[in-house]
């Protein structure tokens, strides 16, 4: 064989393998969107399951995952980027910051089952905060701490140093500093950060299993100690344990495309806001 | 009035400045050259205590400003800089309106009276010479400048908080030279109410603003003299090498 035919044979089963990921989005997309449309309307979006989960709507599992994501980030969000902050413009890069990284990035690949059963015995039992939102929203919390830590960093780190000195130059503390100038030109790229964890926290089932998620409601949730239902969860009851599994298949097919849906647009918006970002930096 | 007595500066193991003492006088230019490393630059930040930003660097001796050891314990860092303005080589105005560019340090350091900054911005950027292009369009991003009038702008930033001395690293160095003449300008302008010292890879620069020049070499003052002096009848003959342009 010679090395021109070994060429083009090699690109071509590259290009073959990247076309084939696109394909499988494209077919899973495809799949649930046509699957799940016919049961999209104006009712399945805002009225609760009726007759044993076979119709009506999942308006409790949006309003659950809507909780669940702004618990999650009030949690994580201050605290994720406070440590972030710490890291970078603090600590240096010792032995500690690099003991701090090393473990959130451990604390990132833990998988998210493990969570779910930390979060049940720290939260849910020893800590008496029952199955309830508040212990949902905790466990999803520390899911996506290190998602927030990690683009905090990398976006004080992508603040050019010259801000830092000639605000420190002018007399600004430190704190000043970091709290007027450095952070308020970060916040673009953290808050890509926080988009791109709503989207990882929406659709997580395992850490909301035994510490919120809720088989069936019949009221909304009233406080953050009560239960709540949640998309991926009800998604999963719909299509494994409904009282008619046949029957409920459309509804589960369709809270999937609601479910897909918002994580998409949360990583479409991720996704524009730092190419409007990038273009932004790059004037300067 | 600034005094240097035997300063050693070192960056980790490397010693940058070795053993200097000089004087300036208020209300005077200074200019510090020497080719690329000799420590002018880190000479400079020593007025303001930038070098302290950078970890593994060491100090010995005195630096005095209106007879305060500036790097006694009992000296509020924050406070010296509010007193030793800066401008740095790149223009580097924060991503902020032009007005909030130079209203900046009044705001950190406390003032909260509006009128009072308003007043403040409007003085500083006539004294940086930059009013009449900006008047208009203070809510506009300090990044629709141009290089010369974003360093203009730095410079008015830099005056806002009232300091006695200003120090100017290379200010002129990224700018085209219709810039750097309005810079050059602006610096006989401020004298008067300013001790400036100014560090500067161009000779012509430092002949053409400055009354005192240093000449460092390999982390030592080699000559400190009146400029006119240093340029036209230098003492030393590696003062006379360089300003010649035999090396550097």
């Amino acid at each position: 064989m010679n090395q021109k035919f070994k060429q083009k044979a090699a690109f071509f089963l590259f290009r073959l393998f990247s076309f084939f990921i696109v394909g499988i989005l494209i077919s899973i997309l495809g799949f649930i969107v046509i699957n799940g449309i016919s049961v999209i309307s104006w009712e399945f979006l805002t009225e609760s399951p009726t007759d044993g989960m076979t119709s009506g709507g999942i308006f409790p599992a949006i309003v659950g995952t809507f909780y669940l994501v702004i618990g999650s980030l009030i949690f994580a969000v201050p605290l994720g980027v406070m440590s972030a902050i710490y890291t970078t413009e603090y600590a240096g890069n010792g032995f500690i910051v690099r003991f701090i990284r090393m473990m959130t990035n451990n604390l990132a690949s833990v998988p998210s089952i493990v969570f779910g059963l930390f979060g049940m015995a720290l939260f849910v039992n020893k800590l008496e905060f029952g199955d309830s939102i508040l212990a949902g929203s905790l466990t999803l919390g520390l899911l996506t701490l290190p998602l927030i830590i990690r683009t905090s960093e990398e976006a004080l780190k992508a603040v050019p140093d010259s801000y830092r000195s000639g605000s420190l130059a002018l007399g600004a503390s430190k704190l000043q500093t970091i709290r007027k100038v450095v952070l308020p030109s970060a916040l673009p790229n953290i808050l890509t950060g926080v988009i791109l964890s709503i989207g990882r926290v929406s659709g997580e089932t395992a850490p909301i299993l035994f510490t919120v998620a809720a088989y069936f409601l019949p009221n909304l949730p009233q406080s953050i100690f009560d239960q709540a239902m949640a998309l991926p969860y009800h998604l999963y009851v719909l299509a494994t344990s409904g009282t008619d599994l046949e029957a409920s298949r459309p509804m589960a097919y369709g809270t999937a495309l609601v479910l897909i849906a918002i994580v998409l647009i949360f990583n479409l918006m991720a996704t524009f806001m730092r190419q409007r970002l990038n273009k932004k930096f790059k004037q300067n | 009035m600034i005094k240097v007595k035997d300063i050693n500066f070192y960056y980790g193991d490397f010693q940058a400045l070795k053993n200097i003492s000089i004087k300036i006088k208020p209300n005077t230019v200074t200019a510090f050259i020497g080719p690329s490393g000799c420590g002018k630059s880190t000479f400079l930040r020593l007025f303001n205590r930038m070098n302290d930003l950078i970890p593994d660097t060491r100090l010995e001796g005195e630096c005095l400003i209106d007879g305060k050891n500036i790097y006694s314990n009992s000296v509020d860092v924050d406070k010296l800089r509010k007193n030793v303005g800066m401008v740095f080589q790149k223009p580097n105005p924060f991503p902020k309106s032009i007005f909030e560019n130079v209203a900046y340090g009044l705001r950190v350091n406390g003032t909260k009276d509006k009128k009072k900054i308003a007043q403040r911005v409007e003085e500083s950027l006539v004294s940086a010479a930059l009013w009449d292009e900006v008047k208009d369009k203070l809510n506009k991003s300090a990044f629709e400048l141009s290089g010369g009038q974003q360093q203009r702008l730095c410079i008015a930033r830099a005056l806002a908080v009232n300091p006695s001395v200003l120090l100017m690293d290379e200010p002129a160095s990224a700018l085209d030279p219709i810039s750097t003449s309005k810079i050059e300008e602006l610096i006989h302008q401020l004298k008067e109410n300013y001790t400036i010292v100014i560090v500067t890879h161009n000779m012509q620069q430092a002949a053409r603003v400055s009354d005192k020049t240093g000449f460092f070499m390999l982390g030592e003052l080699i000559e400190y003299s009146e400029t006119k002096k240093m340029f036209l009848n230098p003492e030393k003959e590696t003062t006379q090498n360089y300003i010649t342009g035999r090396f550097g």
